[in-house]
């Protein structure tokens, strides 16, 4: 792999994640963040709220009317709850029924309106932002009747601290468990990506002509690769297997005929004699075309080979193949004044498969019979719904092939047919070939009365006839 | 000695310059606690006048006139020394305002000028309410604001610093510092001085020698005790610092409310100030002092065999004379770094020999009577909780109960 290809390849797994992962992160801590200083505020707020109050309180209680005059004899326990906030400035107001300062910080700002209830509220005081408590005792004593309002409050330091305090613990909380996470995530894509690095140290460190399938052991999600790796590796490993076979088998086909020719042409070179010179030649002629047929059908096998992996599987009606077949075959051999029945369905019967693949083969089927069977030859398509299956047969009346070889028939080239001068014996192969690429069969069986029939089944398309 | 000698004069020429200018004449020279300390550190036979151009300046008239004019309804009198290079020639003045002695406060003065020979000090002595409200009217006005406070009454530096009127001092010496002696970082604790009782000790036998609040309880219970009218204590109303201890002795403990009972029952006389009260326990006209300012007493029981003193065990308040920078004083980087310089090892050594930081570590501190039991030490946290005595209501109510009783039983006020 050049530095180039290295370049040009798509980000990588781990870049992919480890960007999602820190988009998630940031998002998400930015969103905890904020939640954490919000959470800090609210809490420091409440937390501070409550000791101002409970000194409030005590100051509150220590109010009392002696001689009708309000009477406070401040508590020290009060003062020392607000020094927990240990830096603050303290600030405290009494304020009498008329409005006036009993004793106190005389221009503390009173609340904007005061309930029952303990009223919490922030100010501008001294300088600096206070948070105030106020609450109201009512007297109904003799010689006073009326409110006495008790304020209390202090500067926000502690408030402040202890918010940051919160929110920085948040945060660093959430930082160890970000960094825990990224941790675990560049472990988990480590241990996730560990299957795909085993299949590329397998395919890599094996031997470039082994095409058997990988046993890697890998968790079910990458499974489908290695089947897949496989599946191409099988189809790999049958294409090289049919081209050996192919080239092996042509070349012993084409040995015996080059031969023929050529020991012919050897002998008519000699021959002062035209007219065995002419014999010779006609036979030169014979030997010249059975190679040429040998060889048409080798380039056609090839050719159905390599289409049943690549063409496009097309919805056709098997009647139309059939009537192009018949119409393709050799008309020399029907001109011979053999008969040829052509028995069609009345309705369509659609398959999805490649025409050309099918017209070959039922062409191949219609020529052995027509060529080496005994007439007549009766060519039919017929569907069976029961089963689901379409079927070209061809039946002949002559002795057929004999039912030894049938298992053997198609399988690989026929031996005994390769032996005949005019014949190229890949027929049936081809036939084969083109049944397995559309997951049907060659079937060879005889009928009740005797003659041979040969039959190309293959799947029906359901429910489109009508 | 030449020291003494020049010290003697000034104090002769301030007299004089005092008596020029029509006003009261003193001893004693301050209100409350004011008095000329009687143990001196020796200065090592040189004339501080040689070596720190140590000048008495007694400027009073120039500062009267100087003064806004609230300012000189405050001051009736004050002491004025300089230190370090004279003001002419000097970069910058450091103006301390304090209400310890400037006998006392004067080593350390002189070994901060000795630090920095461009800068004049300028120490002023002023009493505690005086400086609480120059301080105040120098936050709030335009009036000038001293460079640093230092003051005995730490409620009141509490108060200036809880009204804004202080800035911070974060250095690593004050955090170094324990909580309670400082607050905000504004208000610092420079000294050590305990609250003890002061006795005779020509007439009063070693076994009645009060070393606990109870023992002086029970001293008191007898109807016939020779005690009666022979003990003194601050007049409240008069002393920060003696209103200050009392309103904490009644926070400590409800051995106060029986003390102050039979401090009424024995006629307990009231008065002003620390050099008199010690004074008459010497002569013998006072048989015992409660709650006297340790730092004074035990400087002149160094001197003066008669008398004793005792820091009592249940609990001994210890004062920590706090030090504060204004809001707006002048020079705050030269008041920090005196402040600095007070708490660094140097510093504590001088202010520990002018007895003003007076150690508990020994097995008989400095000259106190041992009883054989540790002190219980309280030190008086620099807090807003200083703030309720001087709350106007809370101190009418406290100085109404004291009033009560002490006078509802014939004690003397005077």
């Amino acid at each position: 792999m050049t530095d180039q290809a290295i370049h040009n390849r798509a980000t990588s797994i781990t870049v992919r994640l480890a960007a999602t992962i820190a988009l998630i992160l940031a998002a998400g801590g930015i969103a905890i963040s904020v939640a954490a200083y919000a959470y800090g505020r609210q809490a420091a707020q409440e937390a501070y709220d409550r000791m101002l109050a409970g000194a409030a309180f005590q100051i509150v209680q220590a109010v009392s009317i002696i001689d009708g005059r309000v009477v406070v004899n401040l508590p020290v326990s009060a003062f020392e709850l607000l020094a927990l906030a240990p830096d603050d400035r303290v600030f405290y107001r009494i304020v009498g029924p008329d409005g006036g300062t009993i004793t106190g910080y005389e221009n503390l700002p009173p609340p904007a309106s005061q309930g029952d209830e303990m009223t919490f509220y922030s100010a501008d005081y001294s300088g600096e932002t206070v948070r105030l408590a106020s609450a109201v005792r009512r007297f109904a004593e003799r010689g006073f009747t009326g409110e006495v309002q008790i304020i209390v409050g202090h500067t926000t330091l502690a408030r402040a601290a202890l918010a940051r305090d919160i929110t920085a613990k948040a945060l660093a909380l959430l930082a160890i468990a970000g960094i825990a996470l990224v941790a675990l995530v560049a472990f988990a894509v480590r241990s996730s990506l560990g299957p795909l690095v085993r299949i590329e140290q397998a395919l890599r460190a094996r031997d470039p002509k082994d095409l058997s399938p990988l046993t890697v052991s890998t968790p079910r999600e990458v499974e489908t690769i290695v089947a897949a790796i496989n599946r191409f590796m099988g189809r790999l490993a049958d294409r090289v297997t049919i081209m050996q076979n192919l080239i092996a088998d042509a070349t012993h086909q084409l040995k015996t005929p080059i031969a023929a020719v050529r020991a012919q042409a050897e002998l008519a070179s000699g021959e002062q004699d035209a007219a065995r010179l002419r014999t010779i030649a006609g036979r030169i002629h014979t030997r010249a075309v059975g190679l040429s047929r040998l060889a048409d059908q080798l380039l056609n096998q090839a050719l159905i080979i390599h289409r049943s992996d690549a063409a496009a599987q097309e919805l056709m009606d098997l009647r139309e193949i059939a009537i192009r077949a018949t119409d393709e075959t050799d008309h020399d051999l029907l001109s011979s004044g053999l008969d040829l029945h052509l028995d069609l369905p009345e309705h369509p019967v659609q398959a999805r498969g490649d025409a050309l693949s099918l017209v070959e083969a039922t062409k191949n089927l219609l020529s052995n019979a027509l060529r080496y069977g005994a007439p007549p030859v009766a060519f039919s398509v017929e569907h069976d719904p029961a089963t689901g299956m379409a079927a070209f047969t061809v039946t002949d009346c002559g002795p057929g092939i004999p039912e030894t070889d049938w298992p053997d028939s198609g399988r690989r080239f026929a031996r005994s047919a390769g032996s005949l001068p005019d014949s190229a014996g890949l027929g049936l192969a081809i036939v084969n070939a083109v049944a397995e690429a559309h997951r049907g069969k060659l079937a060879f069986s005889r009928t009740a009365d005797g003659r041979f029939r040969v039959a190309l089944t293959l799947p029906a398309e359901r429910g489109e006839q009508s | 000695m030449g020291g003494a000698a020049a010290r003697a004069a000034e104090a002769t020429h301030q007299e004089s310059l005092a008596a020029t200018l029509g006003i009261a004449k003193h001893p004693p020279r301050r209100s409350c606690g004011g008095t000329p300390h009687p143990n001196l550190p020796p200065q090592g036979g040189k004339g501080l006048t040689e070596r720190f151009r140590f000048v008495v300046l007694l400027a009073l008239a120039a500062t009267l006139l100087a003064q806004p004019a609230d300012a000189q309804d405050v001051l009736t009198e004050q002491r004025v020394t300089q230190f370090g290079a004279w003001q002419d020639t000097a970069t910058a003045t450091l103006t301390i305002d304090g209400s310890t002695d400037t006998e006392v406060f004067a080593p350390i003065l002189e070994a901060f000028a000795r630090r920095l020979p461009d800068v004049a000090i300028r120490y002023r002595e002023i009493t505690t309410n005086e400086l609480y409200q120059l301080a105040e009217s120098g936050c709030t006005s335009d009036a000038p604001a001293a460079d640093l406070v230092v003051s005995s009454s730490i409620d009141q530096q509490v108060k200036l610093a809880n009204d804004g009127c202080a800035q911070p001092n974060h250095s690593a010496a004050v955090q170094a510092l324990p909580v309670w002696a400082k607050w905000r970082d504004e208000v610092v604790g420079l000294t050590y001085e305990p609250a003890v009782i002061v006795y005779n000790r020509d007439l009063v036998p070693e076994a009645q020698v009060p070393h606990s609040r109870f023992d002086l309880i029970d001293l008191l219970r007898p109807a016939d005790n020779p005690f009666v009218g022979r003990i003194a204590t601050y007049d409240i109303e008069r002393s920060g610092v003696g209103y200050m201890f009392a309103f904490v002795d009644a926070q400590q403990a409800t051995t106060f409310g029986r003390l102050i009972e039979a401090f009424g029952r024995n006629k307990v006389v009231a008065t002003c100030c620390s050099a008199e009260i010690i004074d008459e326990v010497a002569s013998g006209r006072f048989l015992f002092a409660y709650n006297m300012l340790g730092s004074y007493a035990l400087a002149r029981a160094a001197d003066d065999k008669r008398i004793g003193v005792v820091a009592p065990t249940d609990y001994t308040l210890i004062l920590a004379r706090a030090a504060l920078i204004p809001k707006r004083a002048g020079h705050p980087e030269l008041a920090r770094q005196f402040v600095d310089f007070a708490l660094s090892e140097e510093g504590r050594r001088l202010l520990t020999e002018s007895g003003l930081i007076v150690p508990f570590n020994d097995p008989a501190p400095s000259g106190l009577v041992a009883s054989g039991e540790v002190p219980t030490l309280r030190p008086i946290a620099l807090s807003p909780a200083l703030l309720i005595g001087l709350d106007k209501q809370t101190q009418e109510n406290f100085l109404a109960l004291w009033r009560s009783s002490l006078g509802s039983a014939g004690a003397e006020v005077r």
